[in-house]
This record gives structure tokens, C-alpha cells and sequence, in this order.
């Protein structure tokens, strides 16, 4: 599980195109920056969640990003909440192996995403949606 | 929907780009490039990624098609510009680029596509021999 407490109001980005896929990204840049990560970090984290952006318009059919700064009383962090309310995920093990695909893509989203980032938490349920919460702290 | 500009310099295309691109503008510069290619008969392509903070799974697919494309209709591709941290993130993201030739800047990527050129054997047999007897 995740631990931390929120800073602040979390940002909100409805994912419901293309271009929603840029703002999360900005969203994103803008919060880490703020946050003072190490422009490496920054850099997994704008590229985690584009990845899982692009899933949660192409997979999950839209949804949304909540983004937030996290504290643990040593260090700051970003998190972020991907949700939507498409089919679910049926097998999560098969995706999250490397090079795994049902969208034609090359099957790098979600493995790689998780490998970029510090905390990874998924939740799906087929028929329901999927959420998944992404954390990445200042070193 | 923005679009990238492709600059004609010599024989070499150029591609800079200079925005936070959506999937569906890194689609069109692909079909924008490859229609380029052919009405300029350009045997080199540049694509400049300086300006780029991230390249995801999708940007680094857009850049290996490109390379193929090209090579399909015999021009050469060079990605130049890359930053480190980006070039960090590519590696642990796990994807590999298969066949993009990369150079650090943009004139060290027209030298890789001029060599090249030049190692190709179609029409230089007659040029080895001129050189020859014009020394001795």
C-alpha cells in the first residue's frame, strides 16, 4: 500500500483525448517541479504518466488523473491516481509482463510505467474499471 | 491538431521538433514525412529531439517506424539531440530503438548520413580509378 499524507488540493485532468494525454503530462511536469525532483525523476515520472494516460484513454475508454504532492515527514513527493471505468483488466499478471499487448502497441505501457516510478498500486475488476496510483519521492 | 515542420537543407530533410507533440501529431508527421521524402528524392533525414523532455513508447515507435520508412524509400535516419535524463528513462522504460541510428548533434548526424552515402559502392568504381592515375 501507499503511505504518505496529501498536501494541498489534488489537480484534477479528465482524460478524454489525445491532447488530455499532453496536459496530464504538464500537470505532471508542473507538480514534480514544485516538488523539486531531480530532473531524471521528473523526466520517469512525465514519461510514467504518459504511458498510463494513453492507457487510461485507449484501454479504459477515458477517465481521469488526480495529481497530488505527498509527504512522509522525511521527503515530498508526486502521486497520481489514474482512473476509469472501461473493462477492467482480466489477467494482470500477463499485463504487466514486457511486451505484452491486446492494443497493438508494443506492450511497454503499464511494465514500464511501474519500473519508473517508486510506488505502483493497481486495483481492477473486470466490468469495473481500473485504478492505478503512482508515487514517485524527492531522493 | 499542431504540426512539425520539415525543413529541406541540401539533400538532408530536418525535423525539429519543438512541441509537447499528441499521438495524433507524431502520427502525421510520420505520413508528413514520408510523403517528403519522395517528392524531394532526400537521401537523409534528421529528427532533432533537443526540445523534447520525455520520449514514451509511443514517441520512441513513431522514431523507429520513421528510420524504417525512410530506409524503405532509400533515405538514411539519424534521432539527434536526445538529453541524458531522457536517454536514462528510455533504458529502464525498457525500450531499445531497434535500428535508429543516433548522433549527438545535428552537423555530427549530417557527417554520419554524408559517410554514408559515400561507403556506398553503386557509382564509385569509375571515380577509384581517375583518383588513382591523377596521383601517380
Amino acid at each position: 500500500m501507499t503511505t504518505g499524507v496529501d498536501l494541498g488540493v489534488p489537480a484534477t485532468q479528465a482524460i478524454r483525448s489525445d491532447e488530455d494525454v499532453v496536459r496530464v503530462r504538464q500537470l505532471v511536469r508542473t507538480t514534480a517541479v514544485a516538488v523539486r525532483l531531480s530532473l531524471v525523476d521528473q523526466t520517469k515520472l512525465v514519461t510514467a504518466a504518459s504511458e498510463l494516460a494513453r492507457n487510461t484513454l485507449i484501454y479504459g475508454g477515458g477517465g481521469s488523473a488526480e495529481v497530488s504532492t505527498v509527504e512522509d515527514g522525511r521527503r515530498r513527493g508526486v502521486r497520481i491516481l489514474f482512473a476509469d471505468e472501461g473493462p477492467g483488466i482480466p489477467d494482470l499478471d500477463l499485463a504487466l509482463t514486457d511486451g505484452y499487448t491486446t492494443g497493438g502497441g508494443l506492450g511497454l505501457g503499464l511494465s514500464g510505467a511501474r519500473r519508473l516510478v517508486d510506488d505502483f498500486d493497481i486495483q481492477t475488476a473486470v466490468g469495473e474499471g481500473t485504478r492505478i496510483t503512482v508515487t514517485k519521492w524527492s531522493r | 491538431m499542431e504540426r512539425v515542420p520539415i525543413l529541406k537543407i541540401g539533400d538532408i530533410l530536418l525535423v525539429s521538433i519543438q512541441v509537447d507533440m499528441s499521438d495524433q501529431t507524431a502520427i502525421q508527421l510520420q505520413e508528413d514525412l514520408a510523403e517528403r521524402i519522395v517528392a524531394t528524392s532526400c537521401h537523409g533525414v534528421i529528427i532533432d529531439i533537443t526540445a523534447l523532455d520525455i520520449v514514451d513508447s509511443f514517441v520512441g515507435r513513431m522514431l523507429s517506424t520513421i528510420a524504417s520508412i525512410s530506409k524503405v524509400l532509400d533515405a538514411e535516419t539519424v534521432v539527434v539531440g536526445m538529453r541524458p535524463a531522457v536517454a536514462i528513462t528510455l533504458v529502464e522504460l525498457g525500450l531499445s530503438l531497434n535500428g535508429i541510428r543516433t548522433a549527438l548533434n545535428v552537423e555530427r548526424g549530417m557527417e554520419l548520413i554524408a559517410a554514408s552515402r559515400a561507403d556506398e559502392p553503386d557509382e564509385g568504381a569509375d571515380d577509384e580509378d581517375t583518383e588513382t592515375t591523377a596521383t601517380a
